[in-house]
């Protein structure tokens, strides 16, 4: 029997990602543990290791192949005594690419007729009750004779799908070019794996956890006073940012209730601070994570961030960079944004949205002054962060802030 | 002293010989306990030799028909002895078949009765009253079933027949009380109305055949009236009271009381499993209504024991027997893709005069799940070989999914059904909906082309209907 190559899962919620690019070609010796390829997941490339010894027969997700299942074959290992010329011609009359997306059109409607699905192996019955529900028979794994997808299978499928009529809808528009009204439609772009999981972890997050906000200012006037003497006195000028990373991490030391997360039985307290800073790329929200943010200096701080960031823009970070955080800060500041509410980033129980900071009218003592605030905003999950809660870890924030000399501890 | 196995399987019968064979075929160590004789009742006391008799019945309907087909036969009579010889030489061939193939398969044979002393032990108690024990991890359970004995109808061997009885007649009773008209009761009803005996069948359900689809159930009990027996559905034998000349039977049924006066009773109303005496006290084995519960694997709530065949839940067949010993042996040795057995496709033939053969929902169950159904119908009175072959007797009923064209059920009725009944079989498992049906070649002149018309009128084009 040859080796399968799986698209591998790596981590709790992936179901999908797209070849990134195989390091191997049919033909080649592969080693046991040896890196084949690797793979868009997420918001992270993963290397997927060798899963034995022996030839590699046969690609079946080529280089950008996109949408691929978790437990899909993507490719097999011809072991000690086969022929891996002999598999390939096996496998393109029967191919085991049963995880593979089809093309958008296919993956329709017209299970029944179309010929990519005919490749997955699927009873008559199974493909028409597909068909009338609009599951994608790709995305099912057979449990028939070797692995056919038989009528039980799709049932059980339409139980967990969500409903796919958008996804049929754009799949239409893309290929056909309709035309809707008078005018031509805009263009469809498709899906980037990145995009897609976006788009599924937050409609999720602001689905299923109860968000509440909480809004205080910071006067951050002695924390740029304190940055002006850094930057004349050690050369060395961190962003405002590099700062906030500091103090929300201390914040969290302080209030180790919110370094934590939900899950159904208990109430999951983190051991490290790994603050989790959101980084807009091309390609969308990445969120590296500066780990044992409270005991890094700030130069430090700022240097892992600039480095991350740096990476995420030129392409996709590894998974361990962006995957574990407990807290999460977005900054928009520096699009002069004065305040804004961000969505929580699960599993962690918050995220903090960090406003411009400006000169604004403030009154103190009974007269009008000038001072320096940023408005931050701390959305969090109300199963785990009760209102007072959420409120001290807000107080202990601007008071670091506020007493930036505690940052640099 | 203790021999250790891969596997144990308590009881030959077509469940745990099939069992055997498969677990030595997957190369695991394999005793066999049977305490009397391999094949178990399906092939020494049941399907097989009551098949060989009503084969003999059949030959005698034919051979006192030929005239309609134009042939003389004159002085037409039948010995019961040859025939029962006949039935018995059938059954002890195929024993003998079975302990061969089990020899070639290296399965050790222990003969006695086994049952779980400890875990993964069984203590195996011969018939000269000598205990061995077996030691495996795994042990199959497949000790059968016997036929239900109802008070008052219990067996005595001379007026009141076991199915042992009824299969070994020294002479051919000149009448017959079947209670139960299952398939067992209807097969022996059939066999003794061909051999010349005035039957009386009695059932306490609403109609013959019980299972089946109410059609079928309707032109079965037709074609039994026409052939001369007496059908009382609704009916229940409140007492029987013997004598040295016969019985007489208190029969119970809508219109009341009445008596019937027979030679000979034969009682056919359902069977129990054999789960006593296996050591199942104490253990995580559970039973439901007497019977075995097992998992979809035939796994028991005891680590380690599994169950098949009669022993567990309803069909009570030999093929579903064999089909779950493949299926359990398969599972415990870590064979891919092994799927567990979907009750609703297993094909059930009676072999009465006529054949009744069924698979899946009858139309009245798939409408009491409230699945929107296309029948089709077909009667063989419109099929050429049919009318050729003088068997134009009985229909093919199919009952699809109107919405999906699964194929839900199939009932047939008529000659030979029971050879038929495959191919919808074969349909079912590879989940055909009824457009690959009706894209099958089906050849003419067959009686399966009337399955081909059946399918098409549920399409609502059928050819020659």
């Amino acid at each position: 029997m040859p080796i399968e190559i799986l698209m591998p899962s790596t981590g709790g919620d992936m179901t999908e990602g797209n070849i990134a690019r195989w390091a191997v070609k049919p033909g080649d010796a592969i080693r046991k543990d040896a890196v084949l390829l690797e793979i868009e997941t997420d918001k992270a490339l993963v290397d997927v290791p060798a899963p034995g010894d022996g030839v590699l027969a046969t690609i079946l997700a080529p280089d950008g192949a996109q949408r691929v299942k978790a437990g899909a074959v993507i490719g097999l290992i011809a072991v000690a005594g086969e022929d891996p010329g002999a598999l390939r011609a096996a496998d393109s009359a029967t191919p085991a690419s049963k995880g593979l997306a089809p093309p958008p059109a296919v993956a329709a409607v017209a299970a029944v007729a179309a010929p990519a699905a005919n490749r997955i192996a699927a009873s008559p019955l199974a493909r028409r009750v597909a068909a009338m529900g609009r599951i994608d028979l790709a995305a099912i794994r057979g449990s028939g004779p070797n692995g056919r997808i038989v009528k039980v299978d799709v049932e059980q499928a339409a139980k967990h799908a969500p409903a796919p009529a958008a996804v049929t809808a754009a799949a239409t528009a893309a290929t056909s070019g309709t035309v809707i009204g008078e005018r031509a439609a805009g263009s469809s772009v498709p899906h980037t794996a990145m995009r897609r999981s976006i788009a599924q972890r937050l409609t999720q997050s602001k689905q299923s956890i109860p968000h509440f906000y909480l809004t205080i200012d910071c006067d951050v006037g002695a924390l740029l006073v304190l940055r002006a003497a850094l930057e004349a006195q050690a050369g060395f000028k961190p962003s405002l940012n590099d700062f906030l990373v500091k103090a929300v991490a201390l914040a969290l030391k302080e209030v180790p209730a919110i370094n934590a997360s939900w899950s159904d039985d208990a109430v999951q307290r983190h051991a490290g601070v790994d603050v989790s800073v959101a980084v807009a790329t091309p390609g969308g929200l990445v969120t590296p994570i500066v780990r044992d943010a409270d005991a890094k200096s700030l130069r430090t701080i700022g240097a892992e961030i600039r480095a991350l960031a740096e990476r995420a823009r030129a392409g996709p970070l590894k998974a361990h960079e962006i995957q574990g955080g407990s807290f999460t800060i977005s900054n928009l500041g520096m699009y002069g944004i004065r305040e804004f509410s961000a969505i929580v980033n699960p599993p962690q129980s918050c995220i903090l949205a960090v406003g411009a900071s400006e000169q604004r009218a403030v009154v103190r003592d009974g007269a009008l002054a000038v001072a320096t605030l940023t408005t931050c905003t701390l959305s969090a999950d109300h199963r785990l962060v009760d209102g007072v809660l959420g409120a001290e870890f807000m107080g202990a924030l601007r008071r670091l802030v506020e007493a930036p000399l505690s940052l640099l501890a | 002293m203790t021999k250790n196995h891969d596997l144990i399987v308590i009881g030959g019968g077509p469940g745990g010989y099939v069992a055997a064979l498969r677990a030595s075929q997957l190369g695991m160590k394999v005793a066999l306990v049977e305490r009397e004789h391999l094949g178990g009742v399906c092939l020494n006391w049941g399907c097989i030799p009551t098949k060989a008799l009503l084969r003999s019945a059949e030959v005698l309907d034919l051979v006192r028909d030929a005239a309609a087909y134009g042939v003389r036969v004159e002085g037409v009579s039948h010995d019961l002895e040859a025939i029962v010889a006949r039935s018995r030489a059938v059954a002890a061939r195929l024993q003998s078949g079975v302990r061969g193939l089990l020899r070639r398969s290296a399965v050790t044979v222990v003969e006695g009765r086994g049952r779980l002393s400890a875990p993964r032990t069984v203590e195996v108690t011969g018939r000269d009253g000598a205990r061995s024990e077996l030691a495996a991890p795994r042990v199959i359970l497949a000790t059968g079933a016997r036929p239900r004995v109802l008070p008052g109808l219990e067996p005595d061997g001379v007026r009141v027949w076991s199915y042992r009885d009824a299969m070994t007649p020294r002479a051919l009773p000149a009448s017959i009380l079947v209670v139960g008209a299952g398939a067992i009761g209807v097969e022996f009803a059939s066999f003794y109305r061909s051999l010349g005996s005035e039957v009386t069948l009695v059932e306490a359900a609403d109609r013959v055949l019980p299972n089946e689809d109410h059609e079928i159930c309707a032109l079965a009990r037709k074609a039994f009236e026409r052939r001369g027996m007496r059908v009382h559905t609704g009916t229940v034998v409140d007492s029987l009271r013997l004598d040295d000349e016969g019985v007489t039977a208190t029969l119970r049924g809508p219109a009341g009381a009445s008596e019937v006066r027979i030679e000979r009773v034969i009682s056919a109303v359902g069977i129990e499993a054999n789960t006593e005496g296996l050591g199942l006290e104490g253990t995580g084995v559970e039973l439901d209504r007497g019977h075995v519960v097992v998992g979809p694997w035939l796994e028991t709530g005891e680590p380690g024991v599994y169950a098949i065949g009669d022993l567990t839940a309803p069909p009570w067949l030999a093929h579903k027997a064999s089909h779950e010993a493949v299926i359990c042996v398969e599972k415990i040795a870590g064979v891919a893709h092994v799927a567990p057995l979907d009750a609703n496709r297993i094909p059930a033939c009676t072999y009465a005069h006529p054949q009744v053969a069924s698979i899946g929902l009858t139309e009245h169950k798939a409408r009491l799940r409230g699945i929107a159904v296309r029948i089709g119908s077909f009667p063989f009175a419109a099929s050429g070989k049919a009318i050729a072959m003088r068997q134009d007797e009985g229909m093919v009923k199919t009952v699809f999914d109107a919405r999906t064209g699964e194929l839900l059920g199939a009932h047939l009725i008529g000659s030979d059904v029971t050879e038929l009944i495959q191919g919808f079989a074969v349909a079912m498992s590879a989940e055909a909906t009824e457009a690959e049906l009706a894209h099958t070649v089906f050849p003419h002149p067959t009686l399966s082309e009337a399955m081909h018309e059946s399918v098409l009128q549920a399409l609502g084009r059928p050819l020659h209907h």
